[in-house]
């Protein structure tokens, strides 16, 4: 009697075991696709570009970003925008867009400017949440877009870290 | 609310480019991180920049949660006349923030 008790007891033992080796595997799953959802991706980087170009697309030259090329904090990095132009009534910068690859959000920044800002220089601190991509793209009183990209090296990342006790 | 730190010329010749810094104190919450509760952190961040001389724009801004904690923007004008500049942050949660600063064209 022990013996036919204990096969279906082993089978269910057997079925419980695999049944949690698949719900472990599954979460396993479930929180890969949580944590790359979590992340913008180059794809959705063009994709945000390309909501505010529209069909045009950007040239390079003309724009420098300004970036450390090694950082070892990402909750600030110092970055700079410099667009060479005469900043004129007839020929200026108007608008100026930042975007990275693996942040949670492709968009970081976007500035307007016109004639009476005098220098399409502008700077500021962002969080980076990887080692990625940051391409910045001038938008010109004539309507053509120009851009340039610098690739930074993180080592403390940032945006997703949880809150340390 | 601790007031914004400003960096501009108090005099500047007529035509003159100048660069104006400014900082402000904002913890600029990105809304991705969990807290020690295990829950997610809402998003608070500043969402927009303005700066008005005399009345005109002269350089705005659209922030997402991106930028670093304590705002840093430094940016240019055109030293076009004696007056106000006047600087605004709104953000999250009701979050405005007015300065002002005088200059002085020679």
């Amino acid at each position: 009697m022990s013996s036919r008790s204990s096969p279906p007891c082993g089978s269910s033992r057997r079925d419980f075991l695999l049944h949690a080796g698949e719900c472990a595997a599954g979460a396993v799953m479930i929180s890969l696709v949580t944590i790359r959802a979590s992340r913008a991706t180059p794809d959705m980087m063009q994709a945000a570009i390309h909501e505010i170009l529209g069909t045009s697309e950007p040239q390079s030259g003309r724009v420098k970003l300004d970036l450390p090329p090694l950082v070892e904090n990402g909750n600030a990095v110092p970055l700079t925008v410099s667009v060479d132009s005469p900043m004129t009534a007839q020929d200026h910068v108007t608008a100026i867009h930042l975007f990275n690859e693996k942040n949670p959000q492709p968009y970081v920044a976007s500035f307007r400017l016109n004639p009476r800002t005098g220098k399409a220089v502008v700077a500021t601190r962002i969080k980076l949440a990887d080692s990625q991509q940051v391409t910045a793209i001038a938008q010109m009183s004539d309507g053509s877009f120009w851009s340039d990209s610098a690739q930074v090296i993180v080592t403390i990342a940032a945006c997703v870290e949880d809150v340390q006790p | 609310m601790t007031r914004p730190l400003i960096k501009v010329p108090q005099t500047a010749k007529r035509g003159e480019i100048i660069e104006i810094k400014t900082l402000i104190s904002h913890p600029m919450e990105t809304g991705y991180r969990t807290g020690l509760n295990g829950l997610t952190l809402p998003r608070d961040i500043i969402q927009r920049f303005v700066c008005i001389y005399n009345g005109t724009e002269i350089f705005s801004a659209a922030f997402s949660p991106a930028i670093a904690a304590n705002p840093f923007l430094s940016f240019f004008t055109v030293a076009a006349e004696s007056g106000t500049i006047l600087f605004q942050w709104r953000g999250d949660n009701g979050f405005s923030v007015t300065e002002t600063a005088d200059i002085t064209v020679l």
